[in-house]
C-alpha cells in the first residue's frame, strides 16, 4: 500500500466524514436543546433524498440548485413535526421518555411506510448532474466533484450553525433555552417557539445532507437507517448535547471508517467506527466533547 | 394595579393556596410575609402563569392573567424573579442580560435600563464576562432581578430575594428595591424576613396556610401584637 493510496482514502474518509458531521450536528442540536432523540432523523434524511430526486426528475433542477429548497422544506417539516407530535409527547404524565421515544420511532416506521406506498421500494438515483463524473486532481490526488462540492457545503453549513450560535440573539435564546427551558418566559421568549425553530434548523441541516447525498446515493425508503445509526454513534462520539462535537465526530467517523476500509474486506468497514465508540464509551463516557 | 382575586392553588390534592386576594396598587412596595410553606411562592407562580390557579382570577390593569401564557405574562410589563433565580448558569452576565431585553428590537430600547442596573449593582459591570454560575448568591440575586429589569416591567415581582445572601447584601437589595421603586415601578415582594421587608413596604399581607390572615399598611402590620410574637420576635 503506497503513501498515495493510503491519503487518497483518507481524503476520501474526510469528505465522507464532513457529511456524516452535517447529519449528526442536527441531531445533537435537537437534542442538546430538549433533551429529545429524533428517532426519525434518517427517515428525514431519506426525505430530503427524495424530493431532491424527484426535484431532478420533474422539473430537471440539479441538486446543487435544489438544496437550498429541500433544506427550506425539511426545516417547515421538523417544525412541524415538533409543534404537531413532540410538543404532545412531551406533556406526557409519566414516563415522558418513553413516550418521546416511540412517538418519533413510530414517526420514523410511518415514514418508512409511506415512502415505500409512494414512491415504491424501487432504488432510485439522479443519473446525470453538473458535476456528476467529474474529479478534481490535487497533489496526485483525485477526488470526486460532487464529493468535494458536498464537503464545502458542509463546512459552509456548520460554519453559518456556528455564527447563529455563538453571534445572534437567536442563538444566545438557544443557548438560554437549553440551559433552562422553564425559565426563557420570565425574559418574554416562547420556549415552544424556540423549540420549533431548533427542530426546524437541525433539520435543514440534515436536509442539506440529504439533498447532497441524493446526487452519489441510491434512493430508497430504508436508506435512512444505516447513516442514522452512524448519526447516533457519532453524537455520542462527539459528546451529548454538543454541536461541535457532533461535527468533530462525523469527521473522525469518516477518518476510521476509511481508515478501516484499507485494511478490513469493505464488508467489514463500520468495525472501526463501532470499535471506536466502544473506546469513547469505556474511556470517556461523555463523549469527545461533551461536558456533562 | 394587580388584583388577585380569591386564588387557589393545589399539588396533587394538596393544598399550597386557598383562596388568596391581594391587591397592588402603582407605585406602592408590598410585601407578602409568611412563614415556610405559607404558600406565597406558590400564590406568585400563579399570578405570573407558571403555576395554572384552581380557582380565582388575577387581573393586571383590568385584563385577566390567568390561562395566559407566561411568556406573554412578561410581555405585558410583569416580571417575576423567581426563588432559585432560574438565572442561565453557563451564559456570562452580559448574555444573561440581553435576554432580559430579547422583546425589543430597536438598541435604544434594548440598552435603556442598563444606566439605572448598573447604578444599583456597579459589580455587575466589572463581572459582565463571568459566568453567571460563578457569580456568588447575593450577584445572582442582583443578576437576576436586573435581567427582570430589562424587561423594562411595570410590575416586578420578587420572590424571596433575600434568600441564601449574606446580611450585608441583603440590605443592598432591600436599598436597591425602594430605589427602583423610586423610579416609577411597582413592587410586590414575597419575604420570610419580615422586618427589612417591612421597613421598605407601604402594605403588607401575611399569609398562613395558603390564605391572608391580615393585612394593612406596613406600620399596621409591624405594631400588630401576633405579628410582633410571631415574626419579629418580640
Amino acid at each position: 500500500m503506497t503513501a498515495a493510496i493510503i491519503i487518497q482514502s483518507l481524503a476520501s474518509g474526510l469528505l465522507m466524514g464532513l457529511l456524516y458531521g452535517l447529519i449528526a450536528v442536527g441531531l445533537a442540536l435537537i437534542f442538546g436543546l430538549m433533551d429529545v432523540t429524533n428517532f426519525a432523523h434518517g427517515e428525514f434524511l431519506m426525505f430530503a433524498m427524495y424530493i431532491t430526486f424527484f426535484c431532478f426528475s420533474f422539473f430537471a433542477l440539479d441538486p446543487l440548485l435544489s438544496a437550498p429548497i429541500t433544506a427550506a422544506v425539511l426545516f417547515a417539516f421538523g417544525a412541524m413535526v415538533y409543534m404537531l407530535i413532540v410538543r404532545f409527547a412531551m406533556r406526557a404524565k409519566t414516563n415522558v421518555g418513553m413516550v418521546q421515544i416511540f412517538a418519533t420511532f413510530g414517526l420514523a416506521i410511518v415514514m418508512r411506510g409511506l415512502a415505500q406506498l409512494f414512491f415504491t421500494p424501487d432504488y432510485r438515483s439522479i443519473p446525470t448532474t453538473w458535476l456528476g463524473g467529474k474529479t478534481i486532481s490535487f497533489a496526485g490526488i483525485y477526488l470526486p466533484a460532487p464529493q468535494l462540492a458536498g464537503g464545502a457545503v458542509s463546512i459552509l453549513a456548520f460554519a453559518l450553525l456556528w455564527v447563529l450560535i455563538k453571534r445572534t440573539d437567536f442563538g444566545k435564546a438557544l443557548e438560554a433555552t437549553r440551559e433552562d427551558a422553564g425559565a426563557v418566559a420570565l425574559v418574554g421568549i416562547d420556549r415552544n417557539k424556540v423549540f420549533a425553530l431548533g427542530w426546524g434548523l437541525g433539520s435543514a441541516l440534515v436536509g442539506l445532507a440529504g439533498a447532497i447525498m441524493a446526487s452519489f446515493f441510491y434512493i430508497y425508503p430504508d436508506v435512512g437507517a444505516s447513516f442514522a445509526l452512524i448519526a447516533y454513534v457519532t453524537v455520542a462520539l462527539g459528546g451529548f448535547g454538543s454541536v461541535f462535537g457532533a461535527f468533530a465526530g462525523g469527521i473522525v467517523v469518516g477518518l476510521v471508517e476509511a481508515t478501516t476500509a484499507m485494511v478490513l474486506p469493505p464488508s467489514l468497514k463500520s468495525v472501526g467506527i463501532y470499535a471506536v465508540y466502544l473506546l469513547v464509551v469505556f474511556f470517556r463516557p461523555r463523549g469527545l466533547f461533551g461536558s456533562i | 394595579m394587580l388584583e388577585a382575586k380569591d386564588i387557589s392553588v393545589t399539588y396533587n390534592g394538596l393544598i399550597a393556596v386557598a383562596g388568596a386576594s391581594i391587591t397592588v396598587n402603582k407605585g406602592e412596595i408590598v410585601c407578602v410575609a409568611g412563614a415556610n410553606g405559607a404558600g406565597k411562592s406558590s400564590l406568585l407562580k400563579a399570578m405570573v402563569g407558571m403555576e395554572r390557579p384552581k380557582t380565582g382570577s388575577v387581573k393586571f390593569d383590568g385584563e385577566e392573567l390567568v390561562g395566559i401564557a407566561p411568556h406573554l405574562i412578561t410581555a405585558k410589563g410583569l416580571a417575576y424573579v423567581p426563588e432559585n433565580r432560574r438565572l442561565f448558569p453557563r451564559l456570562s452576565v452580559r448574555d444573561n442580560l440581553r435576554l432580559g431585553s430579547y422583546m425589543y428590537r430597536s438598541k435604544a430600547d434594548r440598552e435603556a435600563p442598563l444606566d439605572m442596573v448598573f447604578t444599583l449593582f456597579p459589580r455587575l459591570q466589572e463581572r459582565l464576562d463571568q459566568r453567571a454560575n460563578t457569580l456568588s448568591g447575593g450577584e445572582q440575586q442582583m443578576l437576576a432581578i436586573s435581567r427582570a429589569l430589562m424587561t423594562r416591567p411595570r410590575l416586578l415581582m420578587l420572590d424571596e430575594p433575600s434568600q441564601g445572601i449574606m446580611p450585608k447584601l441583603v440590605d443592598e437589595i432591600f436599598q436597591a428595591v425602594t430605589t427602583i421603586r423610586d423610579t416609577g415601578m411597582t413592587i410586590l415582594i414575597v419575604e420570610q424576613r419580615l422586618t427589612e421587608c417591612l421597613e421598605i413596604s407601604d402594605r403588607a399581607y401575611v399569609l398562613q396556610t395558603g390564605r391572608v390572615t391580615m393585612s394593612g399598611s406596613a406600620a399596621e402590620i409591624s405594631a400588630n401584637p401576633d405579628v410582633r410574637r410571631a415574626y419579629l420576635g418580640l
